[in-house]
Order: C-alpha cells, then structure tokens, then sequence
C-alpha cells in the first residue's frame, strides 16, 4: 500500500470531518481557490464550495477572533494559520477570548474552534516565521495544544481535535508535510487519535528519548545511529499532545530506561521540555540515574543562514552526543 | 455639548409609534433598574466588598434599553467592559449581577468573571468583554454563525469610542462588508477613551461613524439620550441586518458620569464637574424620557417615584442576595476552564488537563 504523507492525511481528515458535520467550516488565508499555501486544503474548496471553504483577506486577529464568535454560536470553525507564527498578531483573540472565555462566563459558554497552521523552524524564513509557540499556548488553560509528528498521527488528531468541543491549536510542521520520513500507512477505515495521549515510538531500554512535533523524526533517526554506532537502546516517546500532557507515558519509561534526553525545538527558556523536565524530578526522582537533558533550539531567534539553521534546531548529531554525556 | 433635544422627531418613527403605554413604562422602569443597580454597586464597591474594577454605566441607560428593547429571538448582544446596563436590559437579574460583582458563586459567572464579564448566552448575551475593541471580532463572529446557518437575525456588537482605534475593529469593518454579515456595531460615545478626550484620540471627519464609508458600510449618528431616537435608528439598522445582511456602524451621543472606572484618579481632571453637571441637568436620557412620558400622560409623578422605589429596594436586596451568597468552593477554581473536563467525556478523560499538582 501506498504511503500516505503527512500533507495528505490532514487533508483527509478536513475532508471526511467536512463530510461529518455541516458545521465545519474551513477559513483562512488562501485555503480555498488557492487551495492552501502548503496544499493541505488541496481540492477541498473544488469539492465543498464556497460555504465551507473560505479564503479570508490577511486579517489574523479578525478573522479569528471571528471564527471564535462563530464557534460560540455553535458553528465549528478550523481556522488555518499560514504559519503559526501569524498567532502572534492574534493572540489577544487566541488566548484572551478563545481560551477565557467559558472560564469568564461560568461554563456557560465553550468554543468548539480548531486553529491549524505550521509551526516550526528550519526552512530558512527568518526568525519572524519560525515561531515554535506550543509552549506559549500550552501555558493558557483553556486551550488544548496538539504537534503530530507523523501522517498517523496528523490525521487522528485532527479529527479528534475537530470533534473537541474545546479550543485545539494544532501545531504542524512545514518540513512534515512532504517527508517521507513522517509518512504512515493509513487504513481506510476512519479513525482517531485521542487528544492527551503520548506514544512510544520506538521501545528502549537504555534512555528515554522524549521529544514533539519533528523533534520525533530526529529522535527516531538518532536513535538508531545510537544503536548501530554506540551500542545504546534508546526509546522514543512521541508527546503527540502538549495540553492535555500524557505523564503516565513519561513517567513509565522513565521509570524503566532511568534516564531521559528530551528533544525540543522550543527555545530552552519555558520550553516544553522545561515541563517534562519539572514533571520528571518530581515524580520520577528516584528512578533517575542522572540528571535530565535537554536538546533544544540554540537560544537566539532562529537564524536565517541555512547551513547554521540546521545547527540551531535539534538535530541527529546534537541528540547523539547528548546521550553521550549521560552517566 | 450636543444640541437641545428636539424633543421626539422620532417618537412619530413606526417603530415607536406602535409602542403600547405598559412597553413605554417598562424602559422607564428598565433604565431606571440599571442606575439603582449600578449606584447601589458603588455604594458596596466602597465599602470594600468588590475587587477589581468597576466601570459604571450611569448616564447611558437609554442606548442598552432602548436598543435590547428591539431584540428578537435570533438577535445577539456582546457588548465591552461597562456592561452592567446591557446586561440588565437583557433580562438578567439583579441578584445575579450583583452576586457576580461580590464574587460569589451565585453570580451569573459563578464569581469567576466579575464586573466586567457578565454572560447570559440564554438570552443572547454573549459578555461582558475586558480587552478594549476584543469582543469586535466576537460580534462579527456571531453575525456570521447566523448567515452561516441561514437565520435571520443580527449581532449587536457595542464598543466605545476609545474602541475605534484598535486594529481588530477595522479588520472586522472590512470582513463586515466583504461577507455582508448582519453585524451593527454600536458607539457608544461618551467622548473620553478612558481620560483621552476624543479630540485626542481620534482622527476622524464629523464623527466616527463615518469611518464606515472607508468600507462602504451604511453608517448612521443619533442622540443616545432619546431613546425614541435610539430606537428609530437601531430598527433601521436591524432591518438592513435582517432582510439585507448588511452590516451598520451608528454612533449615539452619550455621557458616562463617573470616572472610566471607579478608579478613576484623574476623573475631575480631563474634564469638568460642570460639564457632567451640565448634562445631567439637560440631557440626563432617564429624565428625558420621564418628561415626555408625562407630556404624553403615560405617567405621572407618582408612577414615577413608585418605579424609582421598586428598583432602588431591588437594588438593596440583590445586595443582601450577594452578601448572603457564599463564595465558590476553592476546588470550583478548575471548574470551568475545559468543557470537556467538565462534562468527563472520554476527551476529558484522556492526559493531564492542569499542573499545579
């Protein structure tokens, strides 16, 4: 069977939850007659129409805030970002209203809205365009924050994150979205994956590898270079969810590797893995047999020079003598 | 200072002539609830039993009731942070406003919103919003839920006139027109964004209405103290909205007599007592609209005090209502945040939703 890419299991899934509910509606800035600037939305306004598919002029913070209103009234918008660093000029919509807003009212009201774009660096865009926000936006309860890492994965989440009657910010990634690397092979039968739920990826004995988003390719690539250069039994554990965080998962590889490297293109500071990090000495202290590190993008906005920029985020040579410095 | 009232050019309006005496009564007696709400909230606000802020409406009535008063089933309300008027004028109750201001778990928000988050979705009220133009955007969301599912039906999104700088209004302006959502934006215009006169703040050709003709909306001004004029224009609005989908922008005249908020420190400063004093005296929309219903012969004096009477002991008992209320649970503190949590479906089920433990 054909593997499908990453790209094309989002697309599927917008198209099936289309099909399931006439309350989807898909808006943004080129996602119809365009068919989306990364082709997720390929084919969709073709086939939809007008109605459910919907280009928006390049207006975040209206357009959004709007979907946000529209979702209080029931409809169940998936808002795409173009890039999710576009939140930035959204955000008082994003957090202020989407995530306050059934807090602020009692429970009386909830917004059903999923927000959709990339969310990543590593394609030489400047800094302005590189924006890893997931722990931004895990930090605001309220909010649900989802980074698959592989076409499975995209594709399940997606449709639980469509049928959540809560905010879901689903943070992809543009070097995802073709890599055969991160393609699966999807049955055709429909299927989810639940928002909160972390993966092993590959089983270990040795280190526990923890990683989201692209950091996950990397850790499976480095992984296996471990194993056939160094002889290390690395486990890898996909977070696939942010908010809410599956701990269990965590802890119990932890618990049996006794030793965690976490990969994380965040910035360090407040990053994701600054979470798993606290999560893990405190609940898994015992089990440690050396301090927990951390593989993140270098501290400074991501920098456009190519060649530098792959240094800057996790990559497989980073992780590998990370490992190596564990006791 | 707007011009002397010209006392009912609208009254003859077909909205308003229709108006049976009882209706005419009720937003006597529904402006009249709101400031013996709001001036008993002052009252307890000073004697220490609300945190946070208080943003009071006093002087504006006219514009929540006469507009709330022309709401149907499929019509919508968001309004900003002064908004104890709109609320009322919806139908929500007094307990529960003052409840909410005092904190407790019997206010409409289960004291986690306060003053400035009022929300009643059953009746249409969709907040109560803190960030100044924030529920912009909402409002034009909410018009666009109702064309989406083919209702007919308006969203009345209110804002200030400290509002109409912000970005978010202007990008909502346009999408308004581009998709032609039945949205009416509604200035309330007091003259002052916080302690910034509009002079100061704002450039603009006339009024700042006008702006609509950037976007190609249908704008419109009025006297906010009229609620006869209130009404008159808002009717036109909502037909537009209702059998055209077209969005409007009116603007009304009005006048807040306190402070931004309570905390207003410079209050007396940016503009004089005798300004306020001037319009209280003038214009005051409570007064305006007692005098012609007296001219009229729907009331008289004693009607009046009687109404008065009944909303300042309704008043004083949602304060008594409030101070025997008990304040939320400390575990009520992560109610709330996640519907699905809440609702312990399997999503909410699934992970760690919070991580303070």
């Amino acid at each position: 069977m054909a593997l499908t890419l990453y790209r094309q299991a989002l697309n599927r899934a917008l198209d099936e939850e289309l099909a399931n509910d006439e309350q989807v509606v898909i808006i943004g800035e080129e996602v119809a007659e365009y068919n989306g600037a990364y082709k997720v939305t390929n084919g969709l306004w073709k086939k939809w129409g007008d109605k459910r598919v919907v280009d928006t002029p390049i207006s975040e913070a209206g357009f959004i805030g709007m979907g946000i209103g529209a979702s209080m009234m029931g409809v169940r918008p998936v808002m795409e970002l173009m890039f999710f660093s576009f939140a930035y000029v959204a955000l008082d919509q994003m957090i202020n209203n989407a995530a306050c807003v059934r807090y602020m009212s009692g429970g009386l009201i909830n917004c059903p809205i999923v927000i959709r774009g990339p969310a990543n660096a590593g394609t030489s865009v400047g800094a302005t365009h590189s924006h890893t926000p997931e722990n931004l936006f895990a930090n605001v309860p309220g909010l649900k924050v989802v980074t698959p890492a592989t076409a499975h994965d995209a594709y399940g989440l997606m449709k639980s994150a469509v049928r959540d009657n809560d905010p879901v910010y689903v943070m992809e990634n543009t070097l995802l979205y073709g890599d055969p690397a991160a393609a699966s092979d999807l049955p055709d039968d429909e299927f989810t994956v639940p928002i909160g739920s972390a993966e092993v990826k590959r089983q270990g004995t040795d280190v526990s590898l923890i990683a989201h988003g692209r950091s996950v390719i990397v850790a499976l690539e480095a992984a296996k270079q471990l194993d056939e250069e160094k002889g290390i039994n690395a486990e890898v554990v996909d977070l696939r969810s942010i908010r809410p965080l599956d701990e269990e998962t965590i802890l119990k590889s932890v618990e049996k590797t006794n030793r965690a490297v976490l990969i994380d293109e965040n910035k360090p500071f407040c990053g994701v893995s600054s979470q798993i990090a606290a999560t893990i000495q405190e609940k898994a202290f015992d089990s440690l047999d050396s301090p927990v590190l951390r593989v993140t993008s270098i501290d400074a906005p991501a920098i456009y020079c190519p060649p530098l920029e792959k240094e800057q985020v996790p990559n497989v040579s980073r992780v590998v003598d990370m490992v190596q410095k564990l006791g | 200072m707007q011009e002397q009232i010209e006392t009912h050019k609208y009254s003859e309006a077909e909205v308003n002539k229709s108006l049976a005496d009882s209706e005419k009564i009720e937003f006597l007696r529904q402006m009249v609830r709101i400031r013996r709400f709001e001036e008993a909230s002052l009252k307890y606000y000073n004697a220490g039993k609300m945190g946070g802020f208080l943003h009071l409406y006093i002087g504006q009535e006219s514009i929540a009731v006469g507009t709330a008063s022309l709401c149907g089933d499929n019509d919508h309300i968001i309004t900003a942070y002064r908004d104890h008027g709109h609320a009322l004028a919806v139908g929500m109750s007094m307990n529960e406003c003052m409840a909410e201001l005092y904190g407790k778990k019997t206010g409409c928000s289960k004291g986690k919103g306060g003053s400035m988050h009022f929300f009643a979705p059953d009746k249409n009220f969709w907040g109560g919003h803190g960030i100044v133009a924030g529920q912009t955007p909402l409002g034009l969301g909410l018009a666009y839920g109702l064309k989406y599912n083919e209702v007919k039906g308006a969203s009345l999104c209110f804002l200030g006139d400290g509002a109409v700088n912000q970005g978010s209004f202007h990008e909502s302006l346009n999408l308004a027109q581009l998709w032609e959502l039945p949205v009416i934006y509604i200035i309330e215009n007091n003259g002052y964004s916080m302690g910034t006169s509009q002079k100061r703040s704002s450039a603009f050709n006339n009024c700042l209405a006008g702006r609509g003709d950037a976007y190609g909306i249908e704008w419109d001004v009025g006297k906010g103290n009229d609620i006869y004029e209130v009404r008159a224009k808002t009717k036109e609005a909502m037909d537009r909205a209702h059998n055209d989908s077209q969005p409007t922008i009116l603007e009304f005249d009005t006048c807040r007599y306190q402070g931004h908020s309570v905390a207003d420190s410079n209050a007396k400063k940016y503009r004089s007592p005798e300004e306020i004093d001037y319009y209280k005296e003038n214009y005051d929309p409570i007064n305006v609209w007692k005098n012609s219903l007296l001219e009229e012969g729907v009331i008289d004096e004693n009607d009046y005090k009687e109404i008065d009477n009944a909303a300042k002991d309704e008043a004083k008992e949602s304060a008594t209502f409030a101070e025997e209320s008990p304040f939320p649970e400390p575990s009520a503190i992560t109610d709330d945040v996640y519907f699905e949590v809440d609702n312990q479906t399997e999503s909410g089920k699934q992970g760690k939703h919070f991580f303070h433990d």
